[in-house]
């Protein structure tokens, strides 16, 4: 900590920070809690902690035996991590074609990306059904996780190639002096040198598809595909809500996705401390 | 080790021509300094020798060997660089022995190798620290025993000490001049510092706007400067340069500037009577005198071991130095007199060098 830092300073910047963490915990918190009580209590005490009364099993019961709750799991995990590892590695090898390579086009490619930034991938949704459909992807998993790699390509090239143009030239041309192929240049120094850039680029790409309903539900309805939050909609019927097993299934969904954040923001802070390298 | 020769060289990013035709033929052993004002293309030569640049035209023969097509780890070469370019998530001795490691070498031999060069540049307790542990000079000493490493047939330098500060710098000059004297591999140097390249060369290539301007030792450089340029180049302070008109009749011998002032000139000088010259003179060169060039002081800069006297002769700045210590007060009339000997005479249009007779 600087010394310019005082005392009061500090306190009241953890004041604000430790009510904004709260005030950002509170609906994960509310639905962790009322996961754990019985219908009548998650209405009659939406904010009480469960007690011997209220406790109750019954949503994790409900989503234990209905339908293929572990399948709907697995399916999720794998569109997350398929999508997370190409929108990564394509990214990264644009980026670094983008920032290390003068060619023709290049400025033209990336202005072309930011459009991809700038336009909702969802406004193609129609062309994307009518190519799916065309390619016979209808119902599979690899049609979401072509989907959500374009989806995140556009940020993850625009972000990684900002970071790649500031790794030195000077690092490249030792390598390239000491027998470095372009791949091994890539793989082995700029990579590990710009892995923070790629935590962050790898939480802003996870949550979005951990949480997306919209492909799922459009590409791949059908039961052996569905995602996780696909799958809990089950439970959200027009004139009745199981609210137990909305809750229990929410309240699973959001485990691999913290384990996944938590890898990649230690990767994120080991990165920050150790690439402090002029 | 071995020779390194450049002919005809050019480089052209797109259509600008950056690298025009530079010949240079580099003995085994020497250690050459390609100096020069920035943007001369000296960076860019040493790149094309090192084969990061394409070379537009003419070849680069190292060994006997054309390596214009020839990739960069092919050439034998090993390159040390101005922001040192660790590989930042390796030890020292990781970064020492990456390029013996890739090429496949048995591990004996790597090892001794990599501790051989850490003996040499004391590098033997850091080596299994971090580069980002290490301080600027430590760094550039880790960069340099990279290169060692390697035993390379050239090595190539690309301003290595510019990111160092001055004293570091002056200490680490003197440390890689004493291990070229060590090693006696072929060496290329590139500097834009002038003290630098006279301080290390044996044979200095002075560059300008991608064309070699003199080629020679740094007393060659220095005593004999081709043209205007290298004069004003070599040497710090600057050389002094007043234009005016030879006068040669009789036994009159001298400059004459705009404003009637006469600067002396040895009797050997070279040129014709009426030419348009411009008389130069280092400031080293000047001392007080009964009989000389009128001057009125300026500005007055002690530095302890000599005292820089900026002053005005007929409307141009001249600079002198002196080692004794002289009370210099400004707006005060001097005389300077320069050491007849040690006077340069150029043409003004062209600026190369008269020589004398």
């Amino acid at each position: 900590m600087s010394a310019r830092q005082s005392t009061p300073r500090a306190v009241a910047a953890h004041a604000i920070l430790i009510a904004y963490t709260l005030i950002a915990l509170f609906p994960v918190f509310v639905i962790l809690i009322n996961s754990f009580k019985s219908r009548a209590a998650i209405f009659s005490q939406p904010l009480s902690l469960p007690n011997s009364t209220t406790f109750s099993l019954l949503g994790y019961e409900t989503v234990w035996a209905q339908g293929n709750f572990i399948l709907y799991f697995q399916n999720s995990v794998i569109v997350t991590v398929a999508s997370l590892f190409c929108v990564l590695l394509f990214g990264a090898m644009a980026a670094f074609a983008l920032s290390e390579y003068r060619f023709r086009g290049n400025s033209l490619v990336v202005l072309y990306l930011a459009l991809g930034i700038m336009i909702p991938i969802r406004l193609g949704t129609v062309a994307i059904l009518q190519l799916i459909v065309a390619s016979g992807l209808v119902n599979t998993l690899a049609a979401l996780i072509l989907v959500y790699t374009a989806q995140g390509l556009p940020l993850s090239v625009f972000i990684l190639s900002e970071f790649m143009r500031q790794v030195s030239g000077d690092l490249k041309n030792a390598g390239r002096i000491d027998g470095l192929s372009e791949y091994r240049i890539f793989f082995r120094l700029v990579l590990p040198i710009v892995r923070p850039a790629m935590a962050t680029v790898a939480v802003f790409t996870l949550i979005p598809i951990w949480n997306d309903l919209w492909f799922p539900l459009i590409l791949a309805p059908a039961e052996n595909t569905k995602t996780l939050t696909l799958g809990s909609q089950v439970f959200i019927g027009q004139f009745l809500t199981n609210w137990n097993a909305v809750l229990a299934s929410l309240s699973l969904a959001i485990l691999p996705a913290l384990i996944l954040y938590l890898i990649f923001s230690r990767q994120l802070i080991r990165g920050i401390t150790s690439g402090a390298v002029k | 080790m071995a020779s390194v020769d450049i002919r005809r060289v050019t480089k052209q990013f797109g259509s600008h021509p950056v690298i025009h035709g530079v010949d240079i033929a580099i003995a085994d052993h020497e250690f050459v300094v390609l100096v020069g004002p920035s943007g001369c293309g000296k960076s860019t030569l040493l790149r094309m020798i090192a084969g990061l640049e394409q070379i537009s035209g003419g070849e680069i023969v190292i060994g006997g060997r054309v390596v214009n097509d020839v990739q960069p780890k092919e050439r034998d070469i090993a390159m040390v660089f101005q922001n040192y370019a660790l590989y930042p998530h390796m030890t020292v001795h990781d970064n020492m022995a990456f390029s013996m490691k890739l090429r496949g070498a048995p591990q004996a031999e790597i090892t001794e190798r990599v501790n051989k060069a850490a003996d040499i540049l004391a590098l033997t307790p850091l080596l299994q620290r971090y580069p980002r542990q290490l301080s600027g000079g430590q760094r550039q000493r880790v960069a340099m025993g990279r290169a060692i490493v390697r035993d390379p047939q050239v090595f190539l330098f690309d301003e290595p000490l510019s990111n160092l500060d001055a004293k570091l710098r002056v200490a680490m000059r003197t440390e890689i001049k004493a291990l070229h004297q060590r090693l006696r591999t072929t060496s290329i140097y590139v500097t834009h510092d002038q003290v630098e390249a006279m301080s290390m060369a044996d044979r200095i290539v002075l560059m300008r706007d991608g064309v070699v301007e003199q080629i020679g030792s740094p007393l060659e450089l220095y005593d004999h400067p081709a043209n205007v340029f290298a004069a004003g180049f070599i040497g710090s302070p600057a050389m002094n340069f007043l234009p005016g008109m030879l006068r040669r009749a009789g036994n009159e011998l001298h400059v004459e500037t705009a404003r009637g002032i006469r600067l002396p000139l040895p009797s050997n000088a070279g040129g014709t009577d009426g030419q348009k010259v411009i008389y130069g003179v280092r400031p080293e060169h000047l001392s007080l005198g009964g009989e000389g060039i009128p001057a009125t002081v300026a500005v007055v800069e002690p530095t302890g071991a000599d005292t820089f006297v900026y002053s005005e002769v007929g409307g141009v700045p001249v600079c002198a130095t002196f080692s004794e210590r002289h009370a210099f007060e400004p707006g005060k009339q001097i005389v300077l007199k320069p050491q007849l000997e040690t006077v340069h005479l150029f043409d003004e249009a062209s600026g190369v060098a008269i020589r004398n007779a």
